[in-house]
């Protein structure tokens, strides 16, 4: 099946996303740690742009755009430089922003999603090195604020601009690549994109092959779905009624759910690049100079394992299928929780730790609507070594659940060995979700009396309800299915639900058919 | 206390008294100067001198005062860079340079006057008034550094930094008969030095002599990580002190010695020529065919990267504030107020030149310009060990002569801007006088090679006796 996009639409998306990962800023030493901290308290002369400071580039910045640059496939350029962008802005303390111009570190890479038919390749034109400005907070609503604040924490955080081709065909297909990419650049450990402000969408996009329109500044993947949907009708409205779409820049508002123009082509500001005399161009074939560990051969041998590569292996080494591999390895953390899991010598079965945290675990965080974590266990407790899955609730950052990966293993083990039912162990996850306990699976199991009844007491009261159920049983011989269902339950009920009912009915068939 | 005392004789006098006596006798003149020539005068000058006497004089330059142009960025003193705009900032860090100077155990006397952000050649774009030239009260001093090289000349600091972005450390050098030196591009770190136009501009030396032009720049030249320009050259510049000029081979430019010369500038620097000649040295003519489009491409590449940096001061975060119905208004508002004349001249020609549209046809061009200077520069001194030249084609003019004239103000920069374009170093120091001004002779060496500049320089002083002439009133 080929995709005809009838409409002939064409979307080309960019991303900036904050290397929020980096211990220091851009161009000077701050901490990037500001997330929760008070307003201007992360920052310094240099980005504060105080007369007569002078950036410094980090060199993990350089670093991680190669690393970005590799993990996009594209190529890294043998020289890059930095270039002045000249506006002005309160955030802005310079007055301009130091980032990149005709030599992008990166070009001509790409990402393929699964698109609209299938496999579908994005094109990645660019992907550059940039400074974030300052934010602003304004006192009230944006029409109604009597005042506008600055916060200068964020200035001179690292962004990198990825510029795609106009290759998306649809929302979906947008959502889908923002969703792929995100995930490539957290294998890259260089960005955690449940920050706020981590991740920057602009959209543009067109229809019947015609001339686009840009939506700047989405902030989530949602959005930028909504926001498309949104634009895609209005452009055809417009060319129904005759109109003529503009080249033009429109506003996302997400409470409305509606784009609104900001500037036309005509009105585009200029923004007089120069190169940044205060930087000297970087040669990335030289970068051993500085650092050997920032020489490119050194750098691909460091590149961390990408989703598609190991979603592959995991099929290939587990044996587990292509929905359990794709849903593991949409977040590193899951991937890495999953084989450290079935890597545990009570794990015997990779297929059955594989359903257990791909479809029930990452189901029972999906269900409590979280973003993820990695907690690594600091307890001085015995059997706490690992990780676990830390789960924060995306409407309530104080609301957080934990997972441990031996706890996984426990409850895996139980059920493959028999001993708890597949209910009671779904139980014991929601328990340990909900409580945060200290406890282990099996304490959970034993404080619960999940654990199956002894099979002596099954038999027992097997005979007990076949003696007790005359009528009953009679009516299952005759032919009445419905009597089994009973006679079950008269079981359960006499084990106190620690039988197992499938196995009880399988037990009470063979007693009385033989 | 004798008025003008070198480096050497003011750690004698400093330790046969006290360095807070030193300091209180250079804040006795600076108390009854006649030029302008501080815009603030440091109060913490006397303390840091006794605290340096109570420490017991160590450092190389214990005790000793200096003058600090008013675009270092010194703790707690203001940093004005001669405009309006930025009343009333103080920066809560030091430059590179003042760092290296305290360490050494200097004494900060004040910060010197200057054209507004460093754009002009005679101090009289300052918001604080112009600066009086020591050798006429009714000339200007040179610019933009004109205060370091006036309070210099006039005694009333010993030496002085200034920065020369176009020839601002050597044009006062000049015009007020003291030496400057504009090291090579990378040898003294910026950070901490209000830019006007980066890929130019050095800090500089201005002192009564050449000796002391090397003191100074054994102490701030060097290697700084916050500076990505910065070279480490491991140069020692003292030992370059020695009177030896046998064999040295000079190429004269005749380009720089173009229409509208003064005959006595012309005269003094020839004669200068032959003294070297006379020592044991060689001349010999040099073309630089390029240097005639040097002034251009300067003043495209300066404006462009001033329009940029001084995009920072819209009154926001420090400096000069007013009021305005929303942000873009106010600081409208701050720029038309708090900037003089000149500088918003260079920043419209500046954003202009940057211009989509223009862009090519102006920058662009004016940096292919300055990569055949450097060519010219480079092959000139393939030839030969220096180059030699009149620093400034005439002597100081009068005190708002040129000031409504920008381009012949600017035209007086066209020995001088050359030498930013191609990063070499240049130092001016006085060969004669005319009409009693002060003349200057430029010698402009090989990048890094500050060693022979400075060795032809104090051999020249050597022999000569202008730089023991002093201004006769302020004397």
């Amino acid at each position: 099946m080929v995709y005809e996009n009838p409409d002939g639409i064409r979307i080309g998306l960019e991303i900036h996303i904050q290397l929020n990962k980096l211990k220091t800023k851009m161009f000077c030493g701050c901490s990037t740690d500001y997330h929760n901290a008070a307003p201007n308290t992360h920052t310094c002369p240099v980005c504060l742009g105080l007369p007569g400071t002078l950036p410094v580039l980090n060199k993990k910045v350089v670093e991680a755009a190669i690393k970005v640059g590799l993990a996009l496939e594209g190529e890294v350029a043998e020289e890059t430089q930095f270039h002045r962008k000249n506006y002005f802005y309160p955030d802005l303390p310079k007055g301009f922003q130091v980032t990149q111009y005709d030599f992008p570190i990166v070009s001509k890479g790409k990402v393929v999603i699964e698109g609209e038919d299938g496999e579908h390749t994005v094109g990645i034109t660019r992907a550059h090195m940039e400074e974030d400005p300052g934010k602003l907070v304004h006192i009230g609503s944006i029409e109604k604020s009597k005042g506008v604040l600055i916060d200068y924490n964020r200035s001179g955080m690292t962004l990198i601009e990825t510029v795609t081709e106009p290759d998306m065909r649809s929302p979906k297909e947008a959502r889908r690549f923002l969703d792929k990419f995100r995930n490539i650049l957290e294998y890259l450990d260089v960005f955690d994109g449940n920050l706020e402000g981590a991740m920057r969408v602009d959209a543009n996009v067109s229809v019947h092959w015609g001339t686009r329109a840009e939506i700047k500044n989405i902030s989530s993947h949602k959005g930028v779905e909504r926001a498309l949907l949104y634009e895609i009708m209005r452009q055809k409205n417009v060319i129904r009624r005759g109109g003529k779409i503009v080249q033009e820049t429109r506003h996302y508002d997400e409470g409305r759910g509606v784009t609104l123009s900001m500037r036309t082509k005509e009105e585009a500001e200029d923004y007089r690049y120069f190169r940044e005399p205060d930087l000297m161009p970087i040669k990335t074939r030289e970068l051993a100079i500085i650092d050997p560990e920032m020489d490119i051969s050194k750098i691909k041998e460091k590149m961390p394992e990408l989703p598609d590569a190991k979603r592959a292996r995991f099929i290939e080494q587990y044996g587990i299928t292509d929905m359990h591999a794709k849903a593991l390895t949409s977040s590193i953390i899951f991937a890495d929780f999953y084989e450290d899991v079935v890597e545990r010598d009570n794990v015997k079965d990779p297929k059955i730790a594989a359903s257990w945290i791909a479809d029930v675990l990452l189901g029972e965080f999906n269900y409590r609507d979280v973003y993820f974590a990695r907690k690594n266990q600091t307890s001085g407790k015995a059997n706490m070594e690992g990780f676990s899955i830390l789960g924060v609730s995306k409407k309530d950052k104080n609301k957080t659940y934990v997972f441990r990966n031996r706890e996984m293993a426990e409850i895996i083990e139980l059920f493959t060995n028999g001993e708890i039912s597949d209910r009671s162990a779904v139980e014991i996850i929601r328990a340990i979700l909900e409580s945060k306990t200290d406890k282990s699976a099996y304490e959970i199991a034993e404080e619960k009396g999940l654990f199956k009844a002894e099979d002596d007491l099954v038999t027992k009261a097997i005979a007990e309800t076949i003696t007790e159920n005359e009528a009953a049983v009679q009516d299952y011989l005759g032919g009445t299915e419905k009597s089994l269902n009973f006679l079950v339950g008269q079981v359960m009920r006499k084990t106190k639900g620690t039988a197992d009912a499938k196995t009880a009915r399988e037990l009470i068939i063979k007693e009385l058919k033989g | 206390m004798a008025k003008w005392m070198s480096v050497a004789q003011i750690k004698e006098k400093i330790e046969e008294s006290s360095a807070e006596e030193v300091t209180a006798n250079y804040l006795e003149v600076i108390g009854k100067s006649k030029i302008n020539g501080y815009v603030t005068v440091s109060e913490k000058a006397l303390e840091q001198a006794k605290k340096i006497d109570a420490e017991g004089h160590n450092g190389p330059l214990a005790g000793v005062p200096i003058a600090i142009k008013d675009n270092i960025s010194v703790v707690g003193l203001p940093n004005s860079c001669g405009s309006k705009i930025l009343e009333g900032y103080v920066p809560p860090f030091n430059a590179h340079v003042i760092e290296k100077l305290l360490a050494a155990g200097a004494v900060i006397l004040g910060k010197t006057n200057m054209d507004e952000f460093a754009m002009g050649s005679s101090t009289e774009t300052s918001y604080f008034g112009p600066t009086a030239n020591p050798w006429d009260l009714e000339r200007v001093p040179g610019g933009s550094s004109g205060g370091s090289a006036a309070v210099v000349a006039a005694g009333e600091a010993p030496f002085a930094l200034g920065s020369d972005t176009g020839g601002s450390v050597r044009c006062p050098a000049t015009f007020c008969g003291v030496v400057g030196l504009k090291p090579t591009y990378g040898a003294v770190s910026r950070y901490g030095v209000v830019a006007y136009a980066n890929s130019l501009e050095q800090v500089g030396p201005l002192a009564n002599n050449v000796a002391d032009v090397a003191v100074l720049m054994d102490v701030i030249a060097g290697y700084d990580r916050r500076d990505s320009t910065s070279i480490d050259s491991k140069t020692e510049y003292q030992k370059a002190l020695v009177e030896d000029v046998k064999g040295l081979k000079i190429g004269v430019p005749k380009e720089f010695f173009g229409e509208g010369i003064h005959p006595d500038v012309e005269k003094a620097v020839w004669n200068a020529i032959h003294k070297y000649e006379d020592l044991g040295a060689s001349w010999e003519e040099v073309s630089m065919p390029h240097i005639k489009y040097a002034l251009a491409s300067y003043y495209i590449i300066a404006m462009s990267e001033a329009s940029s940096n001084l995009a920072r001061f819209d009154g926001t975060r420090y400096g000069y504030r007013a009021s305005g119905e929303n942000w873009h208004a106010m600081v409208s508002k701050i720029r038309a107020e708090g900037f003089g004349t000149e500088v918003k001249r260079r920043i419209l020609l500046g954003t202009y030149a940057l211009s989509a549209g223009y862009h090519d046809k102006y920058y662009l061009k004016a940096l292919k310009v300055r990569t055949l200077v450097k060519q010219d520069f480079d092959s000139a001194l393939s030839k030969v060990d220096l180059l030699m030249a009149p620093t400034m084609p005439n002597p100081a003019f009068k005190i708002g002569e040129k000031i409504e004239d920008p381009l012949t103000l600017y035209l007086s920069d066209v020995n001088t801007c050359p030498i930013n374009l191609a990063g070499v170093p240049s130092i001016s120091v006085p060969c004669g006088f005319t009409d009693g001004l002060p003349i200057g002779l430029q010698i402009m060496g090989k990048p890094f090679d500050e060693p022979a500049v400075l060795r032809a320089a104090y051999t020249f002083e050597q022999n000569t006796d202008y730089h023991t002439k002093r201004p006769p009133e302020v004397a």
